[in-house]
Protein backbone atom coordinates (compact mmCIF):
# COMPACT_ATOMS: atom_id res chain seq x y z
CA UNK A 1 0.00 0.00 0.00
CA UNK A 2 2.78 2.69 0.98
CA UNK A 3 4.03 1.86 -2.83
CA UNK A 4 0.72 3.60 -4.17
CA UNK A 5 1.80 7.03 -2.73
CA UNK A 6 5.49 6.47 -3.58
CA UNK A 7 4.87 6.24 -6.97
CA UNK A 8 1.65 9.03 -7.37
CA UNK A 9 4.86 11.06 -5.71
CA UNK A 10 7.35 10.11 -7.87
CA UNK A 11 5.17 11.14 -10.92
CA UNK A 12 4.28 14.52 -9.80
CA UNK A 13 7.95 15.35 -8.38
CA UNK A 14 8.81 14.27 -12.12
CA UNK A 15 6.29 16.63 -13.58
CA UNK A 16 6.69 19.29 -11.35
CA UNK A 17 9.80 20.23 -12.34
CA UNK A 18 10.70 22.54 -15.05
CA UNK A 19 13.58 23.66 -17.32
CA UNK A 20 15.27 26.80 -15.47
CA UNK A 21 13.65 29.97 -17.20
CA UNK A 22 15.98 31.64 -19.29
CA UNK A 23 16.53 35.22 -18.53
CA UNK A 24 13.99 37.25 -20.37
CA UNK A 25 16.65 40.71 -20.16
CA UNK A 26 18.87 39.42 -22.41
CA UNK A 27 19.75 40.97 -25.35
CA UNK A 28 17.40 43.47 -24.11
CA UNK A 29 17.96 47.09 -23.62
CA UNK A 30 18.94 47.15 -19.81
CA UNK A 31 16.40 48.96 -17.78
CA UNK A 32 17.44 52.03 -16.43
CA UNK A 33 17.27 53.46 -13.06
CA UNK A 34 19.11 56.16 -11.08
CA UNK A 35 19.82 56.31 -7.09
CA UNK A 36 22.29 58.02 -4.83
CA UNK A 37 25.47 55.70 -4.40
CA UNK A 38 27.12 55.18 -1.23
CA UNK A 39 29.15 58.25 -1.10
CA UNK A 40 25.70 60.68 -1.92
CA UNK A 41 27.06 60.92 -5.66
CA UNK A 42 23.97 60.21 -8.28
CA UNK A 43 24.43 56.61 -10.12
CA UNK A 44 22.67 56.84 -13.06
CA UNK A 45 23.10 53.86 -15.23
CA UNK A 46 22.18 55.95 -18.60
CA UNK A 47 25.12 58.19 -18.13
CA UNK A 48 27.19 55.37 -18.73
CA UNK A 49 25.96 55.14 -22.11
CA UNK A 50 28.97 54.57 -24.26
CA UNK A 51 30.64 52.72 -21.82
CA UNK A 52 30.79 49.00 -21.15
CA UNK A 53 29.17 48.31 -17.97
CA UNK A 54 29.56 45.22 -15.00
CA UNK A 55 26.60 45.97 -12.89
CA UNK A 56 27.08 43.78 -10.20
CA UNK A 57 24.78 42.46 -7.57
CA UNK A 58 26.59 41.56 -4.60
CA UNK A 59 26.08 41.76 -0.83
CA UNK A 60 28.45 41.82 2.20
CA UNK A 61 26.73 38.28 3.65
CA UNK A 62 27.69 36.81 0.72
CA UNK A 63 31.27 35.08 0.10
CA UNK A 64 32.12 33.86 -3.04
CA UNK A 65 30.60 38.24 -4.05
CA UNK A 66 33.37 39.56 -1.40
CA UNK A 67 35.78 36.90 -3.37
CA UNK A 68 35.16 38.82 -6.41
CA UNK A 69 35.99 42.43 -5.40
CA UNK A 70 39.61 42.40 -5.77
CA UNK A 71 39.32 41.06 -9.22
CA UNK A 72 36.47 43.62 -10.08
CA UNK A 73 39.10 46.02 -8.34
CA UNK A 74 41.99 45.33 -10.69
CA UNK A 75 39.67 44.99 -13.84
CA UNK A 76 38.43 48.77 -13.23
CA UNK A 77 42.12 50.08 -12.87
CA UNK A 78 42.96 47.72 -16.12
CA UNK A 79 40.17 48.41 -18.05
CA UNK A 80 38.67 51.75 -17.05
CA UNK A 81 40.79 53.48 -19.83
CA UNK A 82 39.10 51.05 -22.47
CA UNK A 83 35.43 51.90 -21.48
CA UNK A 84 35.03 49.40 -18.63
CA UNK A 85 32.68 50.67 -15.82
CA UNK A 86 31.78 48.37 -12.82
CA UNK A 87 28.83 49.51 -11.33
CA UNK A 88 28.20 47.76 -7.79
CA UNK A 89 24.72 47.05 -5.95
CA UNK A 90 24.57 46.00 -2.71
CA UNK A 91 21.60 43.97 -1.30
CA UNK A 92 22.25 44.02 2.35
CA UNK A 93 19.90 45.33 4.30
CA UNK A 94 21.81 47.75 5.95
CA UNK A 95 23.56 50.41 4.16
CA UNK A 96 26.66 50.55 6.84
CA UNK A 97 27.59 46.94 6.35
CA UNK A 98 28.04 47.63 2.76
CA UNK A 99 29.74 51.01 3.14
CA UNK A 100 32.10 49.25 6.12
CA UNK A 101 33.34 46.93 2.93
CA UNK A 102 33.40 49.20 0.33
CA UNK A 103 36.36 51.36 2.45
CA UNK A 104 37.52 47.84 3.70
CA UNK A 105 38.06 46.83 0.04
CA UNK A 106 39.24 49.93 -1.53
CA UNK A 107 36.73 49.46 -3.95
CA UNK A 108 37.40 51.79 -7.25
CA UNK A 109 34.25 52.13 -8.58
CA UNK A 110 30.47 53.13 -7.57
CA UNK A 111 28.17 51.51 -5.31
CA UNK A 112 24.47 51.93 -4.68
CA UNK A 113 21.94 50.11 -2.35
CA UNK A 114 19.99 47.59 -4.02
CA UNK A 115 16.05 47.26 -3.14
CA UNK A 116 13.31 45.06 -3.87
CA UNK A 117 11.89 47.19 -6.82
CA UNK A 118 15.57 47.37 -8.47
CA UNK A 119 15.78 43.81 -8.17
CA UNK A 120 12.78 43.61 -9.39
CA UNK A 121 13.20 45.37 -12.10
CA UNK A 122 16.35 43.27 -13.24
CA UNK A 123 13.97 40.62 -13.29
CA UNK A 124 14.52 39.14 -10.00
CA UNK A 125 17.74 39.01 -7.90
CA UNK A 126 16.82 35.90 -5.67
CA UNK A 127 20.37 34.57 -5.17
CA UNK A 128 24.17 36.40 -5.21
CA UNK A 129 26.16 37.01 -7.07
CA UNK A 130 24.18 38.05 -9.72
CA UNK A 131 26.53 40.30 -12.85
CA UNK A 132 25.09 41.63 -15.71
CA UNK A 133 27.40 43.16 -18.68
CA UNK A 134 25.98 45.65 -20.40
CA UNK A 135 27.30 47.29 -23.99
CA UNK A 136 27.98 50.37 -24.75
CA UNK A 137 24.39 50.85 -26.52
CA UNK A 138 23.21 49.77 -22.84
CA UNK A 139 22.02 46.11 -24.31
CA UNK A 140 22.07 43.33 -22.33
CA UNK A 141 25.11 41.19 -23.30
CA UNK A 142 25.67 38.07 -20.75
CA UNK A 143 24.25 37.28 -16.99
CA UNK A 144 26.43 35.60 -15.00
CA UNK A 145 24.34 33.76 -12.32
CA UNK A 146 26.06 32.36 -9.27
CA UNK A 147 29.56 31.89 -8.47
CA UNK A 148 31.08 31.92 -11.60
CA UNK A 149 34.98 31.69 -13.47
CA UNK A 150 36.22 34.89 -13.34
CA UNK A 151 38.39 34.51 -16.80
CA UNK A 152 35.27 33.72 -18.18
CA UNK A 153 33.61 37.03 -17.40
CA UNK A 154 36.87 38.91 -18.25
CA UNK A 155 36.88 36.60 -22.02
CA UNK A 156 33.36 38.12 -22.83
CA UNK A 157 33.83 41.85 -21.86
CA UNK A 158 37.40 42.35 -23.56
CA UNK A 159 36.11 42.11 -27.16
CA UNK A 160 33.75 44.83 -25.96
CA UNK A 161 36.31 47.59 -25.15
CA UNK A 162 37.91 50.37 -27.18
CA UNK A 163 41.62 49.26 -28.42
CA UNK B 1 -9.70 6.08 3.45
CA UNK B 2 -7.15 5.68 0.63
CA UNK B 3 -7.55 9.16 0.16
CA UNK B 4 -7.18 10.10 3.73
CA UNK B 5 -3.89 7.11 3.64
CA UNK B 6 -2.19 8.87 0.75
CA UNK B 7 -2.47 12.24 2.52
CA UNK B 8 -1.33 11.21 5.84
CA UNK B 9 1.52 9.26 4.46
CA UNK B 10 2.25 11.81 1.62
CA UNK B 11 4.85 13.56 3.59
CA UNK B 12 6.24 11.12 5.58
CA UNK B 13 6.89 9.15 1.78
CA UNK B 14 8.14 12.28 0.16
CA UNK B 15 10.90 12.82 2.69
CA UNK B 16 12.06 8.70 2.59
CA UNK B 17 11.95 9.25 -1.08
CA UNK B 18 14.33 12.00 -0.73
CA UNK B 19 16.51 10.20 1.59
CA UNK B 20 16.77 7.91 -1.35
CA UNK B 21 17.02 9.73 -4.64
CA UNK B 22 18.88 13.24 -2.95
CA UNK B 23 21.59 14.74 -4.34
CA UNK B 24 22.62 16.31 -0.58
CA UNK B 25 24.55 13.54 0.38
CA UNK B 26 26.51 13.17 -3.05
CA UNK B 27 27.30 17.19 -2.93
CA UNK B 28 28.24 16.95 0.93
CA UNK B 29 30.65 13.90 0.09
CA UNK B 30 31.93 16.39 -2.69
CA UNK B 31 33.18 19.06 0.21
CA UNK B 32 34.03 16.02 3.07
CA UNK B 33 37.63 15.83 2.18
CA UNK B 34 37.79 18.99 4.44
CA UNK B 35 37.04 19.79 7.67
CA UNK B 36 33.05 20.97 8.23
CA UNK B 37 32.55 24.25 10.16
CA UNK B 38 30.19 24.17 13.08
CA UNK B 39 28.12 26.49 11.51
CA UNK B 40 28.19 25.71 7.65
CA UNK B 41 25.08 24.05 6.31
CA UNK B 42 27.18 21.68 5.15
CA UNK B 43 26.85 20.51 9.19
CA UNK B 44 23.32 20.10 8.94
CA UNK B 45 22.54 16.46 8.99
CA UNK B 46 20.93 14.89 5.63
CA UNK B 47 18.02 13.27 7.30
CA UNK B 48 17.05 16.83 8.64
CA UNK B 49 17.40 18.22 4.79
CA UNK B 50 14.12 18.65 2.44
CA UNK B 51 14.22 18.82 -0.93
CA UNK B 52 12.20 21.52 -3.03
CA UNK B 53 9.72 19.23 -4.96
CA UNK B 54 9.28 17.54 -1.71
CA UNK B 55 8.53 20.71 0.32
CA UNK B 56 6.18 21.63 -2.34
CA UNK B 57 4.08 18.49 -2.13
CA UNK B 58 3.95 18.68 1.35
CA UNK B 59 2.47 22.34 1.15
CA UNK B 60 0.31 21.15 -1.47
CA UNK B 61 -1.07 18.14 0.00
CA UNK B 62 -4.67 18.64 1.03
CA UNK B 63 -4.90 17.80 4.64
CA UNK B 64 -1.02 17.67 5.81
CA UNK B 65 -0.23 19.54 8.78
CA UNK B 66 1.58 22.66 7.13
CA UNK B 67 5.12 23.82 8.64
CA UNK B 68 6.26 26.99 10.26
CA UNK B 69 8.42 28.19 6.68
CA UNK B 70 10.44 30.73 7.94
CA UNK B 71 13.15 32.46 6.10
CA UNK B 72 16.05 33.38 7.45
CA UNK B 73 18.38 35.06 5.30
CA UNK B 74 18.18 38.55 3.32
CA UNK B 75 15.49 40.78 4.26
CA UNK B 76 15.58 42.22 1.13
CA UNK B 77 15.56 39.32 -1.38
CA UNK B 78 12.61 37.77 1.00
CA UNK B 79 10.78 40.96 -0.13
CA UNK B 80 11.56 40.18 -3.63
CA UNK B 81 9.86 36.48 -3.42
CA UNK B 82 9.54 34.50 -0.85
CA UNK B 83 7.45 30.84 -0.36
CA UNK B 84 3.79 31.74 0.46
CA UNK B 85 3.23 31.90 3.88
CA UNK B 86 6.46 32.06 4.88
CA UNK B 87 7.55 34.70 7.55
CA UNK B 88 11.13 36.25 7.76
CA UNK B 89 13.34 35.61 10.79
CA UNK B 90 16.76 36.51 9.98
CA UNK B 91 19.66 36.90 9.01
CA UNK B 92 20.53 34.18 11.32
CA UNK B 93 24.36 34.97 10.41
CA UNK B 94 24.09 38.32 13.04
CA UNK B 95 23.28 37.92 17.04
CA UNK B 96 20.36 40.41 16.02
CA UNK B 97 18.84 37.77 13.59
CA UNK B 98 19.37 34.97 15.85
CA UNK B 99 17.42 37.12 18.75
CA UNK B 100 14.58 37.90 15.98
CA UNK B 101 14.26 34.24 15.09
CA UNK B 102 14.32 32.96 18.70
CA UNK B 103 11.60 35.27 19.81
CA UNK B 104 9.17 33.84 16.79
CA UNK B 105 9.52 30.15 17.91
CA UNK B 106 10.24 30.64 21.36
CA UNK B 107 6.35 30.65 21.89
CA UNK B 108 5.68 27.62 19.88
CA UNK B 109 5.55 23.57 21.14
CA UNK B 110 8.96 22.11 21.02
CA UNK B 111 7.58 19.58 18.56
CA UNK B 112 6.18 22.01 15.72
CA UNK B 113 7.15 21.19 12.18
CA UNK B 114 9.35 23.80 10.98
CA UNK B 115 11.44 24.36 7.91
CA UNK B 116 13.90 26.72 7.49
CA UNK B 117 14.89 28.21 4.13
CA UNK B 118 17.68 31.09 3.08
CA UNK B 119 18.75 30.75 -1.00
CA UNK B 120 20.59 34.04 -0.50
CA UNK B 121 24.05 32.21 -2.20
CA UNK B 122 24.61 28.44 -2.67
CA UNK B 123 24.00 26.08 0.01
CA UNK B 124 28.27 25.34 0.79
CA UNK B 125 28.33 29.15 1.16
CA UNK B 126 25.65 29.94 3.18
CA UNK B 127 25.81 31.98 6.25
CA UNK B 128 22.53 31.71 8.05
CA UNK B 129 21.09 28.38 7.43
CA UNK B 130 23.97 26.37 9.92
CA UNK B 131 23.46 28.95 12.71
CA UNK B 132 19.56 29.28 12.37
CA UNK B 133 19.42 25.23 12.43
CA UNK B 134 21.97 25.37 15.60
CA UNK B 135 19.48 27.93 17.98
CA UNK B 136 16.35 25.78 16.83
CA UNK B 137 17.94 22.13 18.02
CA UNK B 138 19.49 24.12 21.03
CA UNK B 139 16.19 25.69 21.81
CA UNK B 140 15.10 22.17 22.03
CA UNK B 141 12.89 21.70 18.75
CA UNK B 142 12.61 18.66 17.63
CA UNK B 143 11.09 18.48 14.36
CA UNK B 144 13.28 20.77 12.23
CA UNK B 145 13.89 20.92 8.41
CA UNK B 146 16.05 22.83 6.68
CA UNK B 147 15.09 23.31 2.35
CA UNK B 148 18.07 22.47 0.30
CA UNK B 149 18.50 25.07 -2.53
CA UNK B 150 21.55 23.81 -4.65
CA UNK B 151 22.56 27.28 -5.67
CA UNK B 152 19.89 30.07 -4.57
CA UNK B 153 16.13 30.09 -3.97
CA UNK B 154 15.96 32.13 -7.65
CA UNK B 155 17.46 29.38 -9.50
CA UNK B 156 16.25 26.19 -7.23
CA UNK B 157 12.65 27.53 -6.49
CA UNK B 158 11.22 30.64 -8.38
CA UNK B 159 12.79 29.46 -11.84
CA UNK B 160 11.13 26.45 -11.33
CA UNK B 161 7.97 27.89 -11.41
CA UNK B 162 7.39 26.69 -8.01
CA UNK B 163 5.11 29.64 -6.58
CA UNK B 164 6.20 32.78 -4.70
CA UNK B 165 4.98 36.29 -2.72
CA UNK B 166 6.27 39.13 -2.68
CA UNK B 167 6.23 41.80 -0.22
CA UNK B 168 7.94 42.30 3.27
Amino acid sequence: MLLIPVVCLWMGVSSAQSPVAASPLLHQQAPEFARPDLRHRTLDLHAYRGEVVLLDFWATWCAPCVVEMPRFVAWQKLYGPRGLRIVGISMDDDPRAARHLVNKLKLNFPVAMGDEKLGQLFGGVLGLPLVFLIDAQGKIQAEFRGETDLNSIEERFKPLLRP
Amino acid sequence: MKTGFSRRMGPIAAILLFALLSPYPRMAAQFGSSPVAPGSALAIPAAQVIAPEVLLHWLQTAGAAKPLLLQVGSHVLFAEAHIPGSEYAGPASQPAGLQLLENRVNPLARNKPIVLYCGCCPWNRCPNLGPAFGKLRQMGFTDVKVLYLADNFGADWADKGYPVEQGR
